[in-house]
């Protein structure tokens, strides 16, 4: 959920980063924090973590300027992708505004991305909240893997397992080098805003 | 949960009835908080000393953990939810389903006086948040 502080002129969306374990989540927000303007960005909050995987959430605060006069502030999450921390991640999505689903190539983990994926639908319609309905999208992971001999999933068959009811933007990107990483966040906070700012701050003016 | 639109008055309201009652009582700060983790009022002579945005974030996720662990035990919630530290204390406070008072504290103030002034304060804030 929005939160529009009319007092401070101020719009607050939360926007999560979902995905498998080891899909490369908290990589995204740690090279925003490490690229990003300290003006622009907050403190990166990351708590207790076992070796290199999230156990609760990481958090990283955005200033993006303004729209209609109106600061936009987002927050950045990102959810344990491990299959046990199923609660975990329904606490984490609670007020979410915009979703980035960040997907494994590997072939290996085919499965796994498409059961996070529903698990995503699932725990959203919880909530009362429709995936299909909601700002989206996607982004395939680790796309340097695909010149090594790992076997990796192409974009059509990504596209293919994801992106077949969606049909929202995909972008390719490498994480660990920032390729495509500002890519996903600027589509992303484009849609998360846009949504917010129809429903609450452009409503009442005229085209 | 559908977005939450904060207008001046809402806030004034807010802060009026939060200054009025824990700030009087000699708390540090106070964080009106809902259950995405936004700040919806931040009150106190320390409250803008603090990280409050991380602070909001990880008291939303405390309190729905703990929410959590009480159905795991079959309880519907715990009425309770403090940390006692060395200097400072922390008193979770959750109002109706969505909203959660956050009070930080020294030992000058007790628990006793907190949790009543945050019983006291429930329906009030309930009330401007829900007209």
């Amino acid at each position: 959920m929005a939160l529009i502080d009319l007092n401070k002129k101020e719009v607050h969306c939360k926007i999560v980063y979902y995905g498998p374990g080891r899909c490369g989540k908290t990589t995204n927000l740690l090279h925003i924090y490490a690229t990003m303007n300290e003006q622009h960005r907050g403190k990166m909050l990351t708590i207790d973590t076992k070796g290199d995987r999230t156990l609760f959430f990481d958090l990283l605060p955005l200033n993006l300027g303004k729209i209609s006069g109106f600061d936009i502030r987002i927050q950045l999450y990102t959810v344990p992708g491990q299959v046990m921390y199923e609660a975990t991640r329904k606490l984490v999505l609670k007020g979410v505004d915009g979703l980035v689903f960040v997907a494994d190539p590997l072939r290996v983990r085919q499965a796994r991305n498409i059961e996070s994926l529903e698990g995503l639908r699932q725990n959203l319609l919880e909530m009362h909240l429709n995936l299909d309905a909601m700002p989206v999208v996607l982004q395939y992971n680790k796309r340097d893997l695909v010149d090594t001999p790992i076997p990796t999933l192409t974009v059509a068959e990504l596209d293919q397992d994801l992106n077949q009811t969606l049909k929202v933007p995909t972008f390719e990107a490498v994480a660990t080098t920032g390729l495509g990483v500002f890519e996903t966040l600027k589509e992303i906070s484009k849609r998360t805003v846009t949504n917010v700012a129809n429903k609450h701050l452009l409503s009442g003016r005229k085209p | 949960m559908a977005d939450l639109v904060l207008t001046a008055e809402i806030q004034n309201k807010a802060n009026e009835l939060i200054e009025n009652s824990l700030v009087k009582a000699g708390v540090a700060t106070v964080l009106l908080i809902d259950g995405a983790g936004n700040v919806l009022a931040n009150c106190g002579a320390r409250g803008a000393e603090i990280d409050a945005i991380s602070l909001a974030a990880l008291a939303a996720a405390s309190r729905g953990a703990t929410a959590q662990i009480a159905k795991l035990i079959g309880e519907e919630d715990f009425s309770l939810l403090f940390h006692k530290g060395k200097n400072g204390n922390i008193h979770f406070g959750r109002l109706g389903s969505d909203l959660i008072l956050v009070t930080i504290f020294t030992d000058e103030v007790s628990l006793g006086l907190v949790r009543c002034r945050v019983a006291e304060l429930t329906q009030p804030i309930l009330d401007i948040f829900e007209a």
